[in-house]
Parts: structure tokens; C-alpha cells; sequence
């Protein structure tokens, strides 16, 4: 295995490649209670249409996510049941562009290891357990429908994109879903939880040659390639739409907003584009601005406040949202904000501080093994190593955030999305 | 491995420490402790964040964010909530280790430094809080209670406790009621503040890798001028161990799924009774896992929800159900989940039931260890039941439960209240 030390942040990696084409990461943790397993496909909620055998084929909204729950039984039973069985907290979710399995355990690491890698490589989905999980699905869907956060961050999405299937709810819709078919499940299980689009990402006091030997003995000796996928024409640079309202009954208004960006290449260029948007985000409106001081002494953002920035294939973006009583006001004081920073540029001694702060937060976040796992996954996929961000980070300029607050933070690419009170909106 | 030491600072001012070297951050905090009476409980839940708007040194928010982004983006955030009957105030901080800084400068002392000083020494006008901040939080502080009904899992609990609860302490919300945030001035919120400051009783919490002697020698100092005039004693919860009828309240929202909350008295068992761990397991064994009887039944079973999970509070001696259901089906689930309960007073445990549910509980108390909030969270309740059972004791007494003594606990919960939200249309 190849290994590599981080000693700035006092991080060792273990990686592989076995022949199948699985990525194999492994952080050692010692001192640590539990170990951490995260078993992740290439594969989200976007990924509806894709190329099999010469043929595209079109999926139902909803696939990824049902296939998700679906992984769980086994021709014996409930794999959740048999890791739960053992101590062990198995749990998965399905995101837009990827899909991961994982638990954690203080006990039996290994036998818990052979579970995880051995339900998800092996599909046993029958019709009568997919008429069932449509169900409890169902229910998922209606309980997101009364969630605003979830549903102001689709509408920021649709306010953004034309096409772009980021823009489509992981879950589906109860309609989507009761077009999927045992038959559904098997195709998309072949084409997507593949070892060779697929990454194992463990983090604890482990034996990282143990972790590799168990991989090659419970997978498939073989795999293929990445699928080709398709998400449609590129996007427009402008916003899809500039507004995006809906009623519910919520307390006050909760707001979206969205700044559409250029996605970034794979690779370096990936990582460097989350940096570079992070610190727009915070040098435009993050806590430690005036803009903030201003909007949160009048009173139009409180501590519910949040934002940042996501990249996908074709699609990126910076975001921002909470509650406020005036979210029209907000999106004009941003713009009015981001103006005035293309014109004078960002205060010399805020830019080193938000520096510094990025730094320490990213490494604080490395005390989650369920972080390390997720992004160093996620990086994966996207052609980087996450723990690099130390050395990309350095190399990140004033001006560079500067020209990313400039070309994101323009009218005709931003979107606002609101969920009002019900009958506030007259 | 860490060490965990105790020991009085100051009068009436405890500090707890978790030494340790396995964190890339350090953990602080400083908590008062005050009864929770509906009297104080709004005046209460304002302060520590019109502590946090400003001190004499760093007068506002964008003076405060400055040093914490100089901190390597440290936070300093507030903190209110009920710990049994017991209203915690203060602030949580979370820093980078002094091994990681650029620069080898030492954060902690610096971080310490600051958090008491917006404890102790806010920004003032004419003696009292800053009728701007006063006024702003005031507004905030609304905001957040009235915000509580948009997240329908977390209302419909809160709702469950406030009518099960009614006229007991812990039925009061810890953000107080609207019309007592209106009434609160700057003078009377300082007024409050100099009560909290001189007789509450102070729990320190520290994790990371300095040692006892020199946080303690760190906090003194931070600590210095903090006023000292007695009566620090604290009161333990009301226990009501059983109740002779069912209470049931059902309410109407505009929402897709009905929220169904169940609360049980446990017959008296809280954290500080010899039976607590069998409640522990009985709890796991009926709702608290995966593996437990209503994940089993409720939701894979027969389809009922997507979610349906049993919780302790454990130092008020009470169980709580939740599951979010179809309307139509509120009966169903509620029978069922009754039908449940009734099958573990019958004992009627498969022996692999039983042991997941050990294991499964063993594992969280342990994986507690790995978190630095949530050692914050388990002392700062021992603290506060007055009772010092670090979570592997816990654990390695849950080891030798008996079936029979989860049997008994299962036989000695008693249910209070049924509350269900339910929707407009219906």
C-alpha cells in the first residue's frame, strides 16, 4: 500500500487500487473507541440517464435513492439487521451525485466489514420487497414535503438550473417511484455498484493490509469501467429563473439564495474551485463581514444564517439562506455588497483572517471520521486528494476570491427562493 | 488514553477535564446553572445572547468574529437547555488545538481569555445591556420560538412534553413564551444577569490535550472578577412515577404527514437509579435501534413510517414515542406501538434481539469517548443529577443485565400523554 504523511495536519493516508478498480483509503486513528467503514458509489440522485450496453437509458426520479434502501436485504434477511446485530450503527443515504453505505462499531471491525462489502456488492432485490419499500418511501417524500429547509433548497435549484437534473428531488416523487421495478433496481445495481466506480474509505485504529485483504477476497474479482452518463446540454451561465416562491406553514419567510457558477475541471482544479468559494462566500456575506453586521442589526438574518458552495457534474454554485423577514431586501443588499467589493476589492487584513479561520475549520473537521470518509470519497470521484487542501490552500490569492465574487455575484445569475407563511404573501 | 478529573476552582465553580491528545481540537465551556421556572425562564434564554453581541474589548459582533477568525476560526456559541429541571446558560467553544497552529501560538489561553470575557465583562450603556442588542435579541429570541413549529418532528415533541409536563418545571420551554421576551428590558436582563453571576453554580468543561493543572491555572484567570455570593445549590427534578389516565391531545396544522408523540413515566427510574441500565436496554430493545420492536414491526413490518423510535430522558424518568404517520393510520400506529410495548412486558425477546440491543447500546455509550460535545454533554448531566458515571461505567454495567430486569423496567413504564399533530384537510 502506498502511504502518505500529512504532517501539518497530523494525518496518514493508506491507499490502493486493487485489480477490480476499487479505491481503497484508509486513516489511522488511534486512541479511538470506534471504527469507521463508508462503501460509496459514484452514483446519486442525478445520474437518470446513462449508457448500457450501447443503449441510453432513462430511469425513474427516485432510482438511486430507492436502490439505497433496497441494498439492505439479503437473500438471508436485513444486512442493517445483521451489522445492528453486532453492535455496529450501519446507516446510508443517497446524495446528488453519490450514493454511501457505512457503519460504525467498537467491536468485531472485521466481521462488520465483510457485511458492509458483501451486501452491497450482491443484489437480491425481489418485486415483493420493492412493492413494500414504496411504502415507507412514500412516507419519506411526504415528510420532505413539510420540511423548508428541503424544499427552499429545491426551489434555489430550480431557480438556478433549466435543465440540470441536479435540480430533481433524490427521493422522487410518489409518482416517480411507482414506476421502479425489481427489474429497475438489478440494471441500475450492474451499472453503477461496480468496484471500478466505486471507493472504500475507512477510518480508525485499523489495520489497513486487513482492510485491503478482506476487499479482495468478498468482491467481485472483476469490474468495468465508469458508465457514461448524460445530464443534458450545458447550462446557460444566466439563472434559470430570478425568483422562486411557495406557501407553507412556517413562522416567518425562509429564504435561498443561489450565485450559478462555471463547474470546475476535475482533478486539482476541483478543490481549489470549494477553497476559492468558501472564501467568497465568507468574504461576501459570511459573519465575519459588515454586510452581515448590517443585515443582522436591522434585523433581516438571524443565527440561522448559513452558506457555502457545491460543485457537481455541470453544475456549481455558491449559496445562502435562512430566515429573514425581508428576503427581497437581503438579495439587494448582497448585490449592492458584491458591487461594491468588484470596486474596491476585499479588505486586506478580513482576507487573511478568513483565511486563517478556513484553515482551522477544515481542520477541526478532520476529528470526524465520517467527514474524512465522505469527502476523501467525494475528492475521489472528482480526481483529488482531499487532505491536499493545506498546500492548494496556500497557493489561494485575494484576487482570486475577488474574481469569484465578481463573476458569481451578479444579477442575472443569482436566483431567490422563498417559502412565505402561509397568506403572507399578498 | 484520556483522563477525566474533577475538582472545585472556585466556590460554587466546578471543572471538569477530559486530557487528551486524539482531538485536532480543543473543547471549552462555561455553563451557569439556574432553576427552570416560568418566571426567568425567557430572561434566562437572552442572555448569553446579548452576552454574545459584544464585551467592553470587542464591542460588536464583527469585533467578536475578528478574534475568532484570528483564532483559527474558533467558535464561541451559545448555549441554552434543559438538563432535567435544571436551565443551563453559558457558552460552548470549539478551538484548534495549540499542536496545529500555523504560527505555534497558543490558542487556547487566548480562547479562554475571550469566552470570559463576553461572560463576564459585556459592552454596556448606562449600566446596563445595550438597549440596541437588547431590542435586536428580544426580536431573535421571538423568532426562535415561534420558529419551533417548523421542524413538525421537534414540535410535535416539545408540544408532547409542555401538556404532559404542564405544571412541572420541565414542562417549561428553555426560550421561555413570547409575551415574557416582550416584557424583558435592558435593566431587568441586567438585573437577572448579576443574580446568574453571583449565585449560580458554574460547571467548566474541558477536552483536548492540555493538562488539568494547566486549564486550571487558564480558566482562574479567565475567570477572575467573576462575582461569588453563595447559594449555589441545586434542586433535583420532580419524578412523578406514574399517572392513573391517559392524557390525549390532538392538534391541526397545515401539513402532508401527522406527527404521532407518545410519553411514558418510567416509574421512577432516572440516571441516578440502580435499574437505570435495564431501563437503558429496555429501551434499545423496544425502540431506541434498528433492531428494536418498533423498527421492526411499525415501520418494516407493516409499512407504517418511515420512522418510529423510542428516547429516554434520562434525568426526568421519562420515555418518549416518535413516528410520523398518514393521517389515516394514527390508530393503527398507536396500537401498534402499545401492542409492542406489551410484547417486551411479556419478556417476549428472541435471545438475538436482546443482544443486539446490548451490543448496540454498549457501542453508543462507548463511541461517546470519540466526541468531545458529546462528553461535554454527558458530564455537564452528571453534573447537574450530581452523580459522576463516565459512559464506559455505564456501559460495562449494561454488560450484566439481566432479561428479567429489562423485563421489569419495561413493566414499570406507564403511559402519560398521546399527542398527535394531525392535518387541516382531515
Amino acid at each position: 500500500m502506498e502511504e502518505k504523511i500529512y504532517s501539518r495536519i497530523g494525518e496518514k493516508l493508506f491507499h490502493t487500487a486493487l485489480d477490480n478498480g476499487l479505491h481503497i483509503y484508509v486513516s489511522p486513528k488511534p486512541g479511538f473507541q470506534k471504527s469507521y467503514a463508508f462503501f460509496a458509489t459514484n452514483y446519486g440522485g442525478m445520474d437518470m440517464r446513462f449508457l448500457m450496453d450501447g443503449q441510453w437509458l432513462d430511469t425513474p426520479a427516485g432510482v438511486a435513492h430507492f436502490l439505497e434502501h433496497k441494498t439492505f436485504d439479503t437473500e438471508d434477511g436485513n444486512a442493517l439487521q445483521d451489522l445492528a446485530a453486532n453492535g455496529a450503527s450501519p446507516n446510508a443515504f443517497t446524495s446528488t451525485a453519490l450514493t454511501g453505505y457505512y457503519f460504525e462499531s467498537t467491536e468485531k471491525f472485521e466481521e462488520n466489514l465483510r457485511i458492509l462489502l458483501s451486501f452491497v456488492s450482491i443484489p437480491y432485490y425481489t418485486q415483493e420487497n420493492v412493492d413494500k419499500e414504496q411504502g415507507i418511501i412514500g412516507q419519506e417524500i411526504r415528510m420532505g414535503d413539510d420540511e423548508p429547509d428541503t424544499q427552499v433548497f429545491y426551489g434555489m435549484l430550480e431557480g438556478l438550473y433549466a435543465h440540470n437534473p441536479i435540480k430533481v428531488n433524490i427521493a422522487g416523487t410518489v409518482e416517480s417511484i411507482a414506476k421502479i421495478t425489481a427489474e429497475t433496481l438489478n440494471l441500475c445495481h450492474k451499472a453503477f455498484y461496480d468496484p471500478g466506480n466505486m471507493v472504500l474509505c475507512v477510518a480508525g485504529d485499523v489495520d489497513p493490509e486487513r482492510v485491503v485483504a478482506i476487499a479482495r477476497e468478498v468482491l467481485p474479482k472483476a469490474g468495468h469501467p465508469p458508465v457514461e452518463r448524460d445530464y443534458g446540454p450545458a447550462e446557460d451561465q444566466a439563472a434559470a429563473q430570478p425568483l422562486w416562491e411557495k406557501e407553507m406553514a412556517v413562522s416567518t419567510p425562509i429564504f435561498q439564495m443561489g450565485f450559478k457558477d462555471t463547474p470546475p475541471e476535475k482533478g486539482e482544479a476541483w478543490l481549489r474551485w470549494e477553497l476559492i468559494g468558501d472564501l467568497a462566500a465568507e468574504a461576501l456575506l459570511g459573519v465575519s463581514t459588515p454586510l452581515y453586521a448590517k443585515l443582522y442589526g436591522d434585523g433581516l438574518v438571524n443565527e440561522s444564517f448559513s452558506y457555502g458552495c457545491e460543485a457537481y457534474p455541470g453544475a456549481a454554485f455558491l449559496c445562502a439562506g435562512g430566515e429573514s423577514r425581508d428576503p427581497e431586501a437581503v438579495r439587494e443588499a448582497v448585490l449592492a455588497e458584491a458591487e461594491r467589493l468588484s470596486r474596491e476589492g476585499i479588505d486586506e487584513g478580513l482576507f487573511q483572517r478568513l483565511k486563517r479561520a478556513a484553515y482551522g475549520n477544515r481542520v477541526r473537521g478532520l476529528n470526524s471520521f465520517e467527514n474524512i470518509c465522505f469527502n476523501q470519497s467525494a475528492a475521489h470521484f472528482q480526481g483529488y486528494q482531499y487532505l491536499s487542501f493545506p498546500e492548494v490552500f496556500a497557493s489561494i490569492s485575494k484576487a482570486d476570491v475577488e474574481a469569484c465574487i465578481r463573476r458569481v455575484a451578479a444579477r442575472e445569475r443569482t436566483t431567490l427562493a422563498v417559502i412565505w407563511p402561509k397568506g403572507e404573501r399578498a | 488514553m484520556a483522563t477525566v478529573t474533577r475538582n472545585q476552582l472556585l466556590p460554587g465553580v466546578f471543572l471538569t477535564s477530559v486530557h487528551t491528545k486524539k482531538f485536532k481540537s480543543s473543547m471549552l465551556s462555561m455553563i451557569l446553572l439556574a432553576p427552570l421556572m416560568q418566571e426567568t425562564a425567557a430572561v434566562n434564554a437572552l442572555i448569553p445572547y446579548l452576552l454574545r453581541r459584544g464585551s467592553e474589548a470587542h464591542p460588536d459582533m464583527q469585533a467578536l468574529s475578528a478574534a475568532l477568525d484570528q483564532l483559527y476560526g474558533g467558535t464561541i456559541d451559545p448555549v441554552v437547555r434543559k438538563v432535567g429541571e435544571t436551565h443551563c446558560l453559558g457558552f460552548a467553544g470549539s478551538f484548534l488545538d495549540d499542536a496545529y497552529s500555523l504560527d505555534g501560538s497558543g490558542v487556547l489561553d487566548q480562547a479562554a481569555g475571550l469566552m470570559g470575557e463576553i461572560l463576564l465583562r459585556p459592552y454596556t450603556q448606562d449600566g446596563a445591556f445595550c438597549p440596541d442588542y437588547t431590542r435586536q435579541e428580544k426580536a431573535n429570541l421571538i423568532d426562535r420560538i415561534r420558529a419551533e413549529i417548523n421542524e413538525k418532528r421537534y414540535y410535535a415533541y416539545n408540544r408532547l412534553i409542555e401538556e404532559m409536563c404542564a405544571g412541572e418545571p420541565f414542562g417549561v420551554n428553555s426560550l421561555g413564551r413570547e409575551e415574557q421576551v416582550e416584557a424583558i428590558t435592558p435593566q431587568t436582563a441586567w438585573a437577572q444577569y448579576q443574580k446568574l453571576l453571583g449565585h449560580s453554580r458554574v460547571e467548566l468543561y474541558y477536552c483536548g490535550s492540555a493538562d488539568h493543572d494547566q486549564v486550571c491555572f487558564i480558566l482562574q484567570k479567565a475567570l477572575a472578577g467573576l462575582p461569588r455570593e453563595g447559594g449555589y445549590e441545586m434542586e433535583q427534578p420532580v419524578v412523578i412515577p406514574a399517572v392513573q389516565t391517559v392524557r390525549r391531545v390532538e392538534e391541526s396544522l397545515d401539513v402532508a404527514q401527522g406527527k404521532l408523540s407518545m410519553g411514558f413515566r418510567t416509574g421512577g427510574i432516572t440516571a441516578a437509579d440502580p435499574r437505570y441500565p435495564a431501563l437503558f436496554l429496555c429501551n434499545a430493545l423496544f425502540g431506541g435501534t434498528t433492531t428494536s420492536k418498533l423498527f421492526l414491526n411499525v415501520r418494516e413490518k407493516l409499512s407504517l413510517c418511515y420512522y418510529a423510535s423510542s428516547g429516554l430522558v434520562q434525568y426526568k424518568g421519562l420515555m418518549t414515542v416518535s413516528s410520523g404517520v398518514e393521517f389515516a393510520n394514527e390508530k393503527q400506529a398507536e396500537d401498534e406501538i402499545l401492542a409492542q410495548l406489551e410484547a417486551c412486558r411479556r419478556g417476549e425477546f428472541e435471545l438475538w434481539e436482546v443482544e443486539a440491543a446490548r451490543r448496540y447500546s454498549v457501542s453508543l455509550l462507548l463511541t461517546v469517548l470519540d466526541s468531545q460535545s458529546q462528553q461535554m454533554n454527558w458530564w455537564l448531566g452528571q453534573a447537574v443529577a450530581g452523580l459522576d458515571r463516565g459512559p464506559e461505567m455505564l456501559a460495562r454495567e449494561i454488560e450484566t443485565v439481566t432479561v428479567d430486569q429489562a423485563v421489569e423496567a419495561a413493566r414499570a413504564l406507564c403511559l402519560d400523554t398521546v399527542y398527535f399533530l394531525k392535518g387541516t384537510e382531515a
